[in-house]
């Protein structure tokens, strides 16, 4: 059951990345976006990472892609008006996607992976335990990103308002 | 046969060259960063399948700082977006080409 869930899941996922790099109109490339971040959300849960799962959902597919749809609205982007490729750059890609897949299949086939422990044992799954580490062992680097949220919003403020020229015009 | 970490490792890497192919392809610059966000989502799919076949937490906890650094990275690049398309009216990155001449 839990392999038709991973087969299905993984199917959307990569067929709507696929429609999101694809697509000439940037509205309904972010609406794919979505689609990929709630395939990947699901993919979470498959291996009980519940938490992340929510928070991807919300993270992702609510406040990122809602913030990429704002910008789409508010430049001018004429939809349907993708030029074609490159072929250098096609071909590029093609032999970049080949070694990735080449790298990962000799990385990963030919050696025995660990088995998969049983669910109960693991430990990703609790929120208590979550809050925990965050709370102990990661301390630090969760100041530290706080911190960042706090310089990043300070650098939005900065970068979208409206500079005025000093002195002399231009 | 059951689905193991080489399956997840196998959708993760697809993804990851998909948003390659985007940053590579795409002219558009609102969709060469949703091709750096999908290749942030590979890297976070496989940390976290990684983190489920070795019975540890920290591979979770780790996907949960890449999220929000990742929100935080979004925020502050389509505000560098909206700048530059103030500056230069476009945001084809063929056409960003101050730095030419």
């Amino acid at each position: 059951m839990t392999d038709i869930l991973f087969y299905v899941f993984a199917t959307i996922t990569v067929a709507s990345a696929l429609l999101v790099v694809l697509n000439p109109n940037a509205v309904n490339a972010a609406v794919f976006l979505i689609v990929t971040f709630l395939g990947m959300a699901a993919l979470f849960v498959l291996l009980e990472a519940y938490f992340l799962a929510v928070l991807q959902v919300l993270v992702y597919a609510g406040a990122v892609v809602v913030l990429f749809l704002f910008i789409v609205m508010l430049l001018d982007v004429k939809g349907g008006r993708r030029r074609s490729f490159q072929p250098v750059t096609a071909v590029a890609s093609i032999l970049a996607l080949a070694l990735m897949v080449g790298a990962g299949v000799l990385a990963f086939s030919s050696r025995n992976l660990p088995p998969v422990e049983s669910p109960e044992q693991a430990s990703g799954s609790s929120l208590k335990a979550f809050g925990e580490q965050l709370f102990t062992t990661y301390l630090l680097p969760m100041q530290v990103t706080g911190f960042l949220l706090l310089v990043a919003m300070i650098g939005v403020i900065i970068l979208s308002k409206q500079v005025r020229p000093v002195g002399r015009g231009n | 046969m059951s689905v193991g970490l080489e399956d997840y490792l196998a959708v993760s890497g697809l993804l990851f060259a998909i948003g390659f192919f985007g940053v590579l392809l795409r002219r558009n610059t609102l969709i060469i960063y949703m091709g750096l966000e999908l290749m942030l989502n590979a890297s976070t799919l496989a940390l976290v399948a990684f983190s489920r076949y070795n019975n540890t937490m920290d591979g979770n906890v780790f996907v949960f700082f890449i999220i929000t650094v990742a929100a935080a990275e979004v925020a502050v690049g389509l505000a560098i977006i909206v700048a530059l398309f103030r500056k230069r009216q476009t945001i084809q990155v063929d056409q960003h080409n101050a730095l030419r001449n």
